[in-house]
């Protein structure tokens, strides 16, 4: 048992080690000094308070987006549509904090409240279609995060602006922005919600791990004829999968909207955090504390790149080549896992 | 001298288990040499270094006197084994032909010459006597015809030595006399065999010679026209097996199910149970016998609550269950040991401890305000692994990692644990070796004497013979003939399941 778990942390973190080398000898290649390149990512993510606020800010949304893919994949399910349930969620925020005033201890609860139903709706179509159609959840995901995407962009312009770019700020009643965190990150974007992303990864390992509900969706993921065997609802449990992954993006939304930026805007294309929160969840290994770690390292990544061109003269292009190597040696461990397999039966 | 393969000494090693140790195999040419041992004996270790799956550690294999190494199936393949498996390997939307010539296409330019291939397919066929239609899909055609491809395939790669494993765990009995034939008819044209099995009977038929191996070591070789199904059977298991199963005359009391004009539509949307009557009553075994497709799935189905009822009823207690969810039915007194307990008994990524509580989880003391009690749940299943013997390292291992009669007695625990007014076994012993089946029957006898109700179905007809207190012959979706056990034989239930002269076997 002790052996497994060692092993279980081993494979990520070699995997990293790899990816970084990987990284190194692209930027060897290109005739960039490694080591100049990542003291750069590491002082980009770490290097200062200020740094290390904007760090745990990407990471915060990271959390949400990873738990959403994990705790639908547990229950047998590819969530890609965290995407455009963040954006659900991330409207909803918003609209919630522009246009209602009350009391923070109302306000800024309901509008996360709020947000989490709207990410559990984009959840609930397709796991209801699923469920009772037989319609593949991949499929009817994807065109979701389209229809968020233009639909949140057309009433960010229409309804909650004047034809603008972008929407009013949020009420100070509904931010999650905190001026304590800022003054002591040299005002970096850190806000509250990194508290409720840690509680929500709680919530999700006590679901999975200590409830019958888990119990259920998890039984329904192995396995769907032995549940409904059991007298497990099947259709009833796709659909709760989905609603409460879904919740999880909306969640993300959230805190884009009160937190990190505070108003929404018309938005171009996908910000990713979605998809980035497959990868989150697979580095995880779909568990709770796995998708923990591995938003830290992604939220480190994302946050640290944006230094490398300034400190370390590395070409941005080239900084999201050694990115996505880093992850592709990360999202790849199975292999590492195979290797050390071998070793480990050639000790024996 | 005349060995076409030998397999010396061998030894296989897994971490923490000696899978073989010791094993020595020869076979023959022109023989069927039988493997028997119980499951998890280290028969398909010992097949799968052959087939070059596996490195044995030790030991020596040759092939027509001459040591080879087989380091994988490509090289198995060209020294003339093939291998039948037990889980076909086919793709189902392919023809008969393109999944034997598949991995060795013969091709001219990059074109497959698929009008050649179902020739010469069709020829091997012939030549065998397998009636094997090259040019017909996989999907289209019985369980029985694809295992006929499987043998095809291997013929087609000119196979000299083919090994059978587990080949009639799937067919129906009219089929295992056909592949007895084709084996014979192969035997006759200078192959050899190595049929891998724990049915006795079979070996006894069939074969020539027979290896035995326990916990996998090797036993002992016998011809088998000097031994008998008893001293195999005490080879097998190491000790002696009773056979005859000790029963008191059942002592039927009130009616526990009672169905009346049951049509089911199984899930293509076919009628499958056609108006069946049949009562179940408190003390009693039934045993429905048939072939496999006559309704019996599809009846069990809808007594569960897995399938919707077209019409008719199913009471229980004189209460209506007719198109109750699988909870409720559960809830209301049925156990039910499925078929298939892969797909339907067991969560396989679960514990085996987690899978005892498959449907009581949601109960107390498991489960309160939704919250699961794990110390509970695993102090039952380690009560419930105690009980039935159930040998598993721990309650946190796997399903998976059990063997099939391990899985099985974890299930029929579990089941028979809730003490249901009724409990339904299908087919509870399938692939099971004879020490499990031996539990097995005894464990549903146990159940009857405490009064229960036992619905067994079953395509082994000694086992209906042997353990039901009565039978309902079940043809063409409907409950055909009710016949005693001590009034009937083979021969009678062999007719009345094919659906003829059921008048007149009625009236006995």
């Amino acid at each position: 048992m002790n052996a497994n778990r060692l092993f279980n942390i081993l494979v990520p973190v070699i995997s990293v080690l790899i990816g970084l080398l990987a990284g190194a000898l692209m930027m060897l290649g290109f005739g960039y000094n490694p080591i100049t390149g990542y003291a750069a990512l590491w002082n980009g993510a770490f290097g200062d308070l200020y740094y290390f606020g904007e760090t745990i800010r990407q990471v915060t949304p990271y959390i949400f987006t990873g738990l959403a893919v994990a705790f639908a994949f547990r229950s047998g399910l590819l969530n890609i549509g965290a995407e455009g349930q963040v954006i659900v969620g991330w409207l909803a925020a918003v609209w919630i904090g522009t246009t209602i005033e009350a009391p923070m201890i109302i306000h800024l609860p309901l509008a996360i409240i709020v947000a989490a139903f709207a990410g559990a709706f984009w959840g609930f179509i397709p796991g209801l279609l699923k469920a009772t159609r037989g319609v593949h959840e991949v499929i009817v995901t994807i065109m979701l995060n389209y229809t968020a995407l233009y639909l949140a962009n057309a009433i960010v312009r229409n309804v909650l602006s004047d034809n603008e770019d972008k929407t009013p700020d949020v009420a100070a009643t509904a931010s999650l922005a905190s001026e304590w965190f800022q003054n002591m990150t040299y005002f970096s974007r850190m806000h509250y919600g990194i508290f409720i992303a840690l509680f929500a990864a709680v919530i999700m390992w006590f679901i999975i791990e200590r409830t019958s509900v888990g119990y259920e969706l998890k039984s329904v993921g192995f396995n769907e004829h032995a549940s409904k065997y059991a007298g497990m609802n099947v259709k009833w449990n796709i659909i709760l999968s989905m609603i409460i992954s879904g919740a999880f993006a909306g969640l993300a939304g959230a805190m884009e909207g009160l937190g990190t930026f505070g108003y929404m805007s018309v938005q171009s294309g996908f910000n990713n955090l979605g998809f980035d929160g497959i990868a989150v969840a697979l580095l995880g290994a779909n568990t709770a504390v796995g998708v923990v770690l591995a938003a830290f390292l992604f939220g480190a990544l994302k946050v640290g790149a944006l230094n490398m061109p300034t400190e370390a003269g590395v070409p941005t292009e080239l900084v999201d080549v050694i990115i996505a190597l880093i992850i592709f040696c990360v999202a790849s461990s199975y292999i590492i896992r195979w290797v050390l397999l071998r070793f480990k039966k050639e000790e024996n | 001298m005349d060995y076409v393969v030998e397999m010396i000494n061998i030894r296989k090693e897994f971490p923490g288990v000696v899978a073989n140790d010791n094993v020595t195999l020869q076979l023959k040419k022109g023989e069927i040499h039988a493997l028997l041992g119980e499951n998890g004996a280290g028969k398909s270790t010992l097949m799968n270094i052959l087939f070059g799956l596996y490195q044995p550690e030790k030991g020596e294999i040759r092939v027509n006197g001459k040591p080879v190494k087989i380091t994988d199936p490509n090289v198995a393949n060209d020294l003339g084994i093939g291998m039948v498996h037990q889980h076909f390997m086919l793709v189902e939307p392919f023809t008969v032909t393109q999944n034997i010539i598949l991995g060795s296409e013969p091709t001219t330019f990059g074109k497959i010459n698929l009008k050649e291939a179902e020739r010469e397919v069709q020829k091997l066929s012939d030549r065998y006597g397998l009636q094997v239609d090259a040019t017909a899909r996989i999907r289209d055609i019985s369980v029985g015809m694809q295992q006929r491809v499987e043998i095809l395939k291997t013929l087609y790669r000119g196979a000299e030595v083919l090994i059978f494993d587990e080949p009639t765990a799937v067919l129906t009995p009219q089929e295992i006399t056909e592949l007895m034939e084709i084996m014979h008819s192969l035997i006759a044209e200078g192959k050899s065999i190595i049929l891998i099995t724990h049915k006795l009977k079979e070996i006894m038929e069939i074969s020539d010679r027979c290896t035995v191996i326990r916990k996998g070591a090797g036993i002992d070789t016998l011809d088998v026209n000097d031994t008998s199904v008893t001293e195999l059977a005490s080879l097998m298991v190491g000790r002696n097996v009773s056979f005859k199963i000790d029963k008191k005359p059942a002592v039927p009391k009130e009616t526990v199910l009672s169905i009346q004009n049951l049509m089911v539509k199984d899930k293509r949307k076919v009628d499958m149970v056609k108006g069946m009557n049949l009562e179940v009553r408190a003390g009693e075994i039934v045993g429905i016998a048939g072939v496999d497709g006559n309704g019996q799935s599809e009846l069990i189905e809808a007594i569960t609550g897995l399938q919707k009822t077209e019409s008719g009823s199913i009471r229980l207690n004189n209460d209506d269950m007719t198109n109750l969810s699988p909870r409720k039915v559960t809830e209301s007194g049925i156990g039910h040991i499925p078929q298939d307990r892969h797909k339907y008994g067991l969560v396989l990524d679960y514990s085996i401890g987690e899978n005892m509580v498959l449907q009581t989880y949601y109960q107390k003391p498991f489960s309160k305000y939704k919250t699961l009690n794990y110390k509970e749940i695993f102090q039952k299943a380690a009560k419930l692994i105690d009980e039935y013997d159930v040998r598993t390292p721990s309650v946190h291992t796997k399903a998976r990692a059990l063997s099939g009669g391990n899985q099985q007695k974890a299930i029929i625990g579990r089941e028979v644990d809730r003490s249901p007014d009724l409990l339904i076994a299908a087919q509870p012993t399938r692939g099971l070796d004879v020490g499990a089946i031996e539990f097995i029957h005894h464990r549903l006898i146990e159940e009857r004497d405490k009064g229960k109700a036992v619905l067994l179905v079953s395509f082994e007809l000694d086992e209906i013979l042997d353990v039901s207190d009565r039978i309902a012959v079940m043809f063409d979706g409907k409950n055909v003939a009710e016949v005693k056990p001590e009034e009937t034989d083979e021969n009678e239930l062999g007719l009345l399941m094919a659906g003829s002269s059921t008048e007149k076997a009625g009236e006995k």
